[in-house]
């Protein structure tokens, strides 16, 4: 299936292996046994990957049917749910933690789900391209949206509505008094540590409620 | 007619047990058939066998035809047989006609040995719970310990989670259909009306009518047009009949006008040809009263804390007597005991009914989930 079909840009985010490269972070970040559910999780590929590596007890969330089949062929458990409808059916502080991968700029109720995420588990991994990235800067630049391999779409076929950078999403925790307790900054699945707003494609970020 | 994904000709089997039944109402049942049947073959150490619960006009037989001029298949054809979704060239699936019932068990039109008289008022009220011991015992006859899956949509759903909560480490997945884990007041005041329906035909007489010779057709008629509305959506009828006229004009009267009309009295005198009153009754008192969370003061919960299966959560997004809502509060309860779960909430125009089509999406992921059924003795 091309990456560019409408069809495509329903699903939460795009199942693609570029779109994927934070796998191998995210599951270094995450503790043996821990039970994790994942926010958009597409084929579960993560969600395998995590109890192949990690034994984690691991929960999907997904919209779109052709992914929850997926999931089911791949024997790891999915809910089918739209995430815009809030995470209602899931107790406070009942995940070791909640991911939220390449998802988050194509959220409608951003803010909420951030919020929800942070009540459903004791810990929780955001990442998302950062539309500061250097690359993605030029483009604008140049007069063009940005298209790269974090950003495979056109303006007109992007499920991304709620792009932001790095400096955004710093902004943002300590706006909600949410508590940011390490960050990871990518390019092409390589750690950036300088000027990472600019140099960096992918953020990843752990957070915490504070106090 | 010669398919290869059929299960071909099939034929019932009775099994009688003289053991007396005890039920939840707190009657006794002395002694009763079950009448069931089966499908593909049971593997050396018993470990691969499917039991499929049947939903309120339900019968035992699921697949396959009784010959090759039976005009119907059974009532599950399209997911079961030979590389079917429910594949029977790898399970051994089981259909059993449940107590109360009027294809061949033990129910109000069997004879009383008692008496040599038709049970009919005096057979007991059935309970889902009655059902699901009924089944063990069935199991028990036919050396099954443990099921590799228990399957039902609607009323049969019901007896999936009934298998889970009472007997945990008998059953090893439970696949649960538009299902609820209880009846909502709305839900039971259809049941109610059916029944009214029933028990208000002259000919209902105290639910003894086959010592007269007679059935209550119109109550029973009435009881499954009321059923069919339900079980169908506005949009499906819709699409299906829309305002069509039966005649080329109106005539302004009470005759079939229009073409859903003529599909209702159909359907109500087709069922009324071959249901019995009374066991439609006692169907419906038997999803009414389901409702496992009543010994943990609602809280369900808690109640499926007992449960020890992997689960498959199916519900149909036009489903309104079955909504997704009330399947969504079982994957609720099932993901606070940190069970195994999926759930498919499927887009589906044909409400209640969509359990029973063969909707290529429904039954892939069916068909995934049940392929990845390692066999063995449940944990």
């Amino acid at each position: 299936m091309s990456l560019h079909t409408p069809a495509q840009a329903h699903t939460h985010f795009a199942q693609t292996a570029s779109a994927r490269r934070d796998f191998a972070a995210i599951a270094r970040w995450i503790a043996p046994d821990a039970k994790v559910l994942d926010l958009g999780c597409g084929d579960g590929s993560l969600l395998g990957h995590l109890r192949d590596t990690l034994n984690v007890r691991g929960y999907g969330v997904e919209r779109a049917d052709a992914n929850v089949l997926a999931c089911v062929k791949n024997g790891v458990n999915v809910i089918q749910m739209d995430l815009e409808a809030g995470l209602s059916g899931f107790e406070a502080q009942s995940f070791d933690v909640v991911i939220l991968s390449q998802t988050l700029q194509a959220m409608r109720n951003t803010e909420d789900i951030v919020l929800d995420m942070l009540r459903v588990g004791k810990e929780v991994i955001v990442t998302f391209p950062n539309f500061g990235y250097w690359k993605h800067r030029f483009q604008l630049i140049n007069g063009n949206m940005p298209v790269s391999r974090d950003l495979p779409y056109q303006w007109y076929d992007t499920p991304n509505i709620h792009l932001c950078t790095i400096s955004d999403f710093d902004n943002f925790c300590r706006d909600h008094k949410i508590r940011i307790t390490e960050r990871l900054v990518l390019t092409d699945g390589k750690p950036v540590g300088f000027m990472p707003n600019i140099l960096g494609g992918l953020a990843m970020y752990r957070l915490g409620n504070d106090g | 007619m010669s398919d290869s994904s059929s299960v071909g000709i099939v034929v019932p089997q009775t099994v009688h047990f003289s053991e007396p039944l005890p039920l939840k109402s707190g009657a006794v049942l002395p002694e009763y058939d079950l009448v069931y049947e089966t499908y593909g073959a049971l593997n050396a150490d018993k470990s691969n066998a499917v039991l499929v619960c049947h939903a309120l006009s339900g019968t035992h037989h699921l697949a396959g035809r009784y010959s090759a001029d039976d005009k119907y298949p059974g009532w599950w054809d399209n997911l079961i047989g030979p590389g079917k979704p429910l594949d029977t060239n790898r399970f051994f699936v089981i259909g059993v006609n449940n107590l109360g019932g009027c294809h061949g068990s033990t129910g109000p039109k069997t004879l009383n040995p008692a008496t040599g008289k038709p049970w009919g008022s005096a057979f007991p009220v059935v309970t889902v719970d009655d059902w699901v011991v009924s089944q063990t015992r069935l199991a028990d006859r036919l050396g099954i310990r443990s099921f590799a899956a228990i399957i039902g949509g609607s009323l049969g759903g019901m007896q999936a989670m009934q298998w889970t909560l009472a007997y945990p480490d008998r059953v090893k997945n439970a696949l649960v259909i538009a299902a609820a884990p209880n009846l909502t007041a709305q839900n039971m005041a259809f049941n109610e009306v059916a029944r009214q329906a029933i028990i208000t035909d002259p000919e209902f007489h105290a639910g003894d009518y086959y010592e007269h010779g007679v059935v209550p057709r119109r109550g029973l008629r009435i009881a499954r047009m009321l059923g069919h509305i339900t079980y169908l959506s506005d949009d499906a009828m819709g699409a299906k009949f829309g305002r069509k006229l039966k005649h080329d004009e109106v005539r302004y009267g009470f005759d079939v006008e229009f073409e859903m009309e003529s599909y209702l009295r159909y359907q109500g005198d087709k069922f009324a040809e071959t249901f019995d009153a009374n066991t439609y009754l006692r169907m419906t008192r038997a999803l009414d009263y389901f409702d496992p969370a009543a010994e943990t003061g609602g809280d369900f919960s808690a109640v499926m804390a007992k449960a020890k299966a992997d689960f498959l959560v199916i519900s149909f997004t036009s489903d309104w007597r079955f909504s997704p809502g009330r399947s969504r509060e079982i994957v609720k309860a099932l993901l606070d005991n940190e069970l195994t779960v999926s759930y498919a909430e499927l887009t589906a125009a044909h409400g209640h009914d969509a359990f029973l089509m063969p909707d290529p999406h429904y039954h892939a992921v069916m068909r995934a989930y049940l392929e990845n059924i390692e066999f063995g003795e449940a944990r």
